[in-house]
């Protein structure tokens, strides 16, 4: 029964590894036998490796905006004497929580006639929005557990705000920046719903490529695109695992 | 909050013990206004912003009018559309929980290899972006896709089974996806749950069965409620997958909201079920908020 539970599991994920290894020009699974053709087709498509660059160019850059703006807002949410605290955490939690077909679509609405679609900023501004909310929750509870007594302690031997926070807080939530950081970069890099009100012609991420052509046609190229998107996944949130549990 | 209370140092006296006794390692109002203000101008400009836009569309056009919303009532098919995402949700939230739970359960009662093995397979599933997940239940259930070529060539079928487009592939797939948003809070419930009383339930006379029922299930059932609210207002919005696995016959409201965007271009009408959306998911998550505060749908296993 738990086997059976587990295989429903891990399935789908076994399925597309083996079919981005096959050499028939269909689906093929198992496959007959073993190549890395499709991953050439892969490197080999402008239009996919454009999508690529696209998709990561926005995945750095909202990654950056995020680490910054979200600890910032943190520190001011946990260290912060500010009347209505709860209604700005609940606000930042929203996007985590709105269905994003809804924030999609509103986007869309309002971007569209501005010329933001398919544009670097347009998503920069859609996926920060998504992805600050990690940063945000990460880092507010690594400074919830860290002691005040030691930034009291750097501040009485008169170091002054912006020391304390860089050499006594910043150390300290290093770590919680890295797993919101991580967070942040894949819920940009594979993020479909909103990327696909948001892309057109002139610039699609990798994702939003993906689901239109899987609706079009479904070549083992997605399966290979697929399995690189599994491996970069397991890679990073691997890291933030061997990290959390050193 | 006493400290709170506390007024901000006077710029006179900067002695660093006055300094850190009246502040206490807090920032004023207006410091902490100054730190939250890049991320309160985003979402105000790329969050608030436009989803008001999106409501005010669906209510003017350009007068107050209600017709859009009226329509989604009047329209059997609309209202058809509705009742089916909420009957998936719960049914992708039930087979969710039925499954997830004694997976949860080995996760949080067994160790060594075995609960890896668990852990290791619920996270390969969550880590797996849910685009890849849905491409993975299409290459399976279509018409010569590997399940139906297994079928034909054990003979019991000439021409396969129609699996995918389907409101049990839509359900199957989602299932998929939010089984892990079920699992870990319920791993989590369970985990927190001292093994002395289960113990304490035994010595007493309980057998494993009772002791579970009566001890281990009820304590787990904060989790149990959190991983279900989760799993249903995720499953109300889900838009991936049942556009990419669903078909004509097994509208839902995203695919709805999205068609109406992308093919009809009927923008206050698609104005009008997004909202709708956005107020269910709102009052639920007002109503179940208890749920979210244990459960933030990021606390991955530690």
């Amino acid at each position: 029964m738990i086997g059976l539970i587990l295989l429903f599991l891990v399935l789908p994920t076994l399925i597309v590894v083996g079919i981005s290894l096959g050499t028939a020009s269909y689906i093929e699974f198992p496959p007959a036998a073993l190549s890395l053709r499709w991953y050439q087709a892969y490197f080999n498509d402008p239009t996919w490796m454009a999508a690529t660059f696209f998709s990561l160019k926005i995945a750095l850059a909202t990654t950056a905006t995020s680490i910054v703006v979200g600890t910032l807002a943190a520190i001011a949410l946990v260290r912060g004497n500010l009347p209505g605290k709860h209604i700005i955490q609940a606000l930042v939690l929203g996007p985590l929580i709105i269905p994003h077909i809804v924030f999609g679509v509103a986007l869309y609405l309002v971007f569209a006639p501005l010329r933001l679609t398919g544009n670097f900023a347009g998503f920069l501004v859609a996926h920060t929005v998504l992805a600050v909310p990690y940063v945000v929750i990460s880092v507010m509870a690594a400074l919830q557990r860290f002691d005040v007594s030691l930034e009291l302690a750097a501040l009485s031997c008169g170091a002054n705000r912006a020391q304390t926070f860089c050499y006594v807080v910043l150390p300290n939530i290093l770590p919680a920046i890295a797993t919101g950081a991580v967070f942040a970069f894949l819920s940009s890099f594979d993020e479909a719903t909103v990327a696909f009100f948001l892309s057109d012609v002139g610039g699609k991420t990798i994702s939003s490529k993906m689901f239109k052509d899987i609706d079009f046609n479904l070549t083992p190229v997605i399966a290979a695109i697929s399995t690189m998107l599994v491996a970069v996944s397991f890679l990073l949130m691997g890291l933030i695992h061997q990290a959390r549990h050193r | 909050m006493a400290m709170a209370k506390i007024s901000r140092p006077a710029v006179k006296n900067r002695s660093a013990t006055h300094r850190v006794s009246q502040s206490a390692g807090h920032y004023s109002p207006a410091m902490a206004l100054a730190l939250l203000s890049p991320l309160l101008v985003l979402l105000l400009l790329g969050f608030i912003l436009p989803i008001a836009y999106l409501v005010r569309l669906s209510l003017f056009s350009p007068h107050l009018d209600f017709s859009s919303y009226r329509r989604l009532f009047e329209e059997p098919l609309y209202f058809e559309v509705m009742l089916r995402t909420a009957k998936v949700a719960l049914a992708v939230m039930t087979a969710s929980l039925l499954l997830g739970y004694p997976i949860a359960y080995v996760m949080a009662r067994t160790k060594g290899r075995l609960a890896s093995a668990v852990t290791a397979c619920v996270l390969i599933a969550l880590w797996s972006p849910v685009l890849v997940r849905s491409y993975a239940f299409i290459v399976l259930l279509q018409r010569n896709g590997v399940i139906n070529r297994l079928v034909k060539e054990t003979g019991i079928t000439e021409t396969g089974f129609r699996l995918l487009h389907t409101e049990g592939a839509v359900m199957l797939a989602m299932t998929h996806v939010l089984m892990p948003f079920m699992i870990l809070p319920i791993f989590a419930a369970l985990r927190s749950i001292p093994l002395d009383y289960v113990q304490a339930a035994r010595n007493l006379g309980a057998g494993p069965v009772t002791a579970f029922l009566r001890m281990t299930f009820p304590l787990s059932l904060p989790g149990v409620f959190a991983g279900c609210v989760m799993c249903f207002i995720l499953a109300l919005g889900f838009y991936v997958t049942p556009a990419l696995i669903g078909g004509p016959g097994t509208l839902m409201a995203a695919t709805l909201i999205g068609q109406q965007v992308t093919v009809l271009l009927d923008w206050p009408f698609a104005a009008a079920l997004a909202t709708i959306l956005l107020l269910l998911t709102l009052v639920l998550v007002l109503v179940f908020r208890r749920a979210f505060a244990t459960n933030r749908g990021f606390q991955g296993v530690n």
